[in-house]
């Protein structure tokens, strides 16, 4: 008995070696394509500042992993799948492009994903909401880092309800993450007793809100939500105050801002507004250093994407170093067997799923009086430990989990 | 509360009124580009661009130099008209009496251009600017609350269509301007500085877009790309109204206002769609538009 399981491990283990011996780095190079909004409206959250931020992962790391070079490509979306997913197929197919980072709004990245899938290679998605993107949209080809619609709505979402917020509003953006973002709004409103009684659909993306705010105000709901994102959300809030929809007596949510948002706003306009968020550069010494970098960089403070972007990087080519190999599946489980802890995340794990589940803040907009500079908006209120944070696996679609 | 087709005649006609709101912008802006078509048939593809500037100049005049909104409101279209000019005296000029594509695409590259630069210098998350304290509140109307900035929006467009319309189709300088373009010869023959009022014309139809732009600037996020989704809808409006036609223009523009608002109350995915859609089925019936003379 033990002489078999003694020969059926050595078994394993020589097979196991053998395939790492054969694991290489293709053409001597990694090549990482960043795929981003460079100039529309979801360019501030990611955009070029993005791409620094991969670019000061990879410098931190070396420059160089296990001898083979490190390159990058870059191109912009403008938040088309169509225009996504063909530069997506030239990258993979023709230039060698080994894995896809950036990638920002959802239905981009269920597109690109597909095109990762059918090609065996790895895509890390750091911009998109969509909790669908592991979910009923998961493939084995990518990990999905930052933050997505499931821990928004079960931060803010029930953080608002349990302050009396009972009957909501949705202004949706109407398109993938708008409806994932409203469907989680939904179930945790709900779970929490409250009730949604009206929703619009407003197309993406929309510059004048007066006509939907005047529909959320007359459903006299107590919770106007915010289901959108970028500059619709600024307009959206913009309008709100303008009309007085606070004075009136109902509360703004908005499920997804960024801290580029609320800088846009400024302080006067966004006090009070509570907001999830996946990481804040001011929450401590490590997160403070790490930003600094950036601003020398960049010239602005850097926004949960931007860090998610570093973070994601340096995991990966930690990752592509310790297999030998820029091979997506054997990179993907080498990623998923390491427990992340640097200034992004701590004890963040990627699951089967591609769920990067890490600890999640509900923060508060300073107001101006708290405010001591330009970049100083958030007090974080709480901290959602990830495990209460994300979508169970127990309650997953995805096929890659076996329930 | 009486209801029509399921909706509240309250919010109906709070969705009315700000249709007329919306309507006044677009009016504001096919104005320009129609003034622009209908004397130097030119199609300007940098009315959106222009529109932005006249807004990011507000703010900018604002932060630099504390230039307050009643003074932009002045300033920022003569700014902004006399970059027109310069953009008609170095590159338009070249290319007149060409096949109105190359206008169309070569104001489309300018409007390109001025857009990518600044979105490299501003971002996209849009910039602050407060409302003049004037304006701040609003009145409750029964139906509706109108905030005292949107009602002051209604009156100045119309204020500025109206007198645009009057001084083309009414006044000797408007009979110059249509005839300078009719039959330039022959006008230069009675000692009139033909491409002076060209370059004119098209300041002054820039200066429109400005002007929509400051209007805009305390309500709307000031961005780079704020000008690129509305040139198409304001386009649209003008083949609407038939191309060239100045009252034909406003008309358009406010009735579109009121058409997307509606369908913003009754059927919201529409809404993007809904101005395009009048289009086709104007187009099919009317090839010259609403308002256009037959050609």
């Amino acid at each position: 008995m033990t002489m078999t399981k003694k020969l059926l491990t050595s078994a394993v283990a020589s097979a196991l070696m053998v395939g790492a011996a054969q694991a290489e780095i293709t053409d001597n190079t990694v090549k990482i394509g960043y795929l981003a909004d460079m100039s529309g409206t979801y360019r501030d959250l990611a955009g070029p500042n993005g791409l620094a931020a991969l670019e000061m992962a990879i410098k931190d790391f070396g420059g160089k992993v296990n001898g083979a070079k490190i390159e990058v490509v870059s191109a912009d979306d403008r938040n088309s799948p169509d225009a996504a997913s063909s530069t997506v197929r030239r990258w993979v197919e023709n230039d060698n492009v080994d894995m896809v980072a950036g990638l920002v709004a959802s239905s981009v990245s269920i597109a690109v994903s597909k095109i990762l899938e059918e090609n065996d290679k790895l895509g890390i998605v750091s911009g998109s909401a969509a909790s669908s993107i592991t979910n009923e949209h998961c493939t084995p080809n990518h990990i999905h880092y930052v933050y997505d619609t499931y821990p928004l709505a079960n931060g803010t979402a029930s953080a608002v309800v349990k302050e009396g917020g009972q009957s909501w509003y949705l202004l949706t953006a109407d398109y993938a993450f708008g409806h994932a973002l409203e469907g989680d709004v939904t179930r945790v409103v709900e779970e929490n007793g409250g009730e949604v009684i009206g929703k619009v659909r407003h197309p993406f993306p929309t510059q004048d809100f007066s006509s939907f705010i005047l529909q959320a105000q007359a459903s006299g709901a107590d919770v106007v939500g915010l289901a959108n994102a970028g500059a619709d959300t600024t307009n959206a809030i913009n309008t709100a105050s303008e009309f007085g929809v606070t004075q009136s007596g109902q509360t703004l949510a908005a499920l997804l801002l960024f801290l580029t948002d609320v800088h846009a706003l400024g302080a006067e306009t966004a006090q009070g507004i509570q907001l999830t968020t996946g990481w804040y550069w001011d929450m401590n010494d490590e997160t403070r250093e790490w930003s600094d970098r950036f601003m020398e960089e960049t010239g602005v403070r850097p926004t949960m994407v931007h860090a998610g972007i570093y973070s994601s990087t340096l995991q990966y080519l930690n990752a592509v170093a310790a297999t030998g190999s820029d091979n997506a599946q054997a990179v993907r489980e080498q990623m998923m067997d390491t427990p992340i802890n640097d200034m992004f995340a701590k004890n963040g794990r990627i699951r089967e799923d591609g769920r990067m589940v890490h600890d999640m803040y509900l923060a508060e907009v300073k107001t101006p009086a708290e405010s001591s500079s330009d970049w100083d908006l958030y007090k974080i209120l709480r901290t959602i430990p990830a495990d209460q944070a994300y979508r169970p696996l127990s309650e997953s679609k995805c096929d890659l989990v076996n329930n | 509360m009486s209801m029509i087709f399921g909706v509240p005649l309250a919010v109906l006609s709070g969705q009315l009124l700000i249709g007329v709101i919306n309507g006044a912008f677009y009016a504001l802006l096919s104005l320009g580009l129609a003034v622009i078509f209908g004397l130097l048939k030119i199609i300007n593809f940098a009315h959106g661009a222009m529109y932005m500037l006249g807004a990011l100049v507000t703010v900018v005049l604002f932060d630099a130099l504390g230039i307050n909104y009643w003074v932009a409101l002045f300033l920022v279209p003569i700014i902004v008209g006399a970059f027109g000019m310069l953009i008609e005296y170095f590159l338009l000029r070249r290319i007149a009496g060409q096949d109105h594509i190359y206008s169309l695409l070569l104001t489309f590259g300018v409007a390109l251009i001025i857009q990518g630069v600044l979105t490299n210098i501003y971002g996209v998350s849009g910039l602050r600017y407060t409302m003049p304290d004037i304006f701040k509140g609003g009145v409750n109307l029964g139906f509706m609350f109108l905030p005292y900035y949107r009602a002051w929006v209604i009156v100045a467009a119309l204020l500025v269509c109206f007198g645009t319309w009057f001084i083309i189709e009414k006044t000797k300088l408007g009979s110059y301007l249509r005839a300078g373009t009719e039959d330039s010869q022959l006008m230069q023959g009675f000692g009139i500085n033909v491409p002076l009022l060209i370059s004119l014309t098209y300041g002054f139809g820039v200066m429109l877009a400005a002007f929509a732009g400051v209007l805009a600037a305390p309500i709307y996020s000031v961005t780079p790309v704020m000008g690129s989704s509305i040139l198409i809808v304001v386009f649209a409006v003008v083949v609407i109204g038939g191309m060239g036609s100045i009252g034909g223009a406003i008309i358009t523009g406010i009735l579109m206002g009121v058409v997307e608002g509606l369908t913003k109350t009754f059927y919201p995915p529409a809404s993007s769609a809904v101005i395009f859609l009048v289009m086709v089925v104007v187009l099919m019936f009317r090839p010259t538009g609403l308002f256009g003379k037959e050609a």
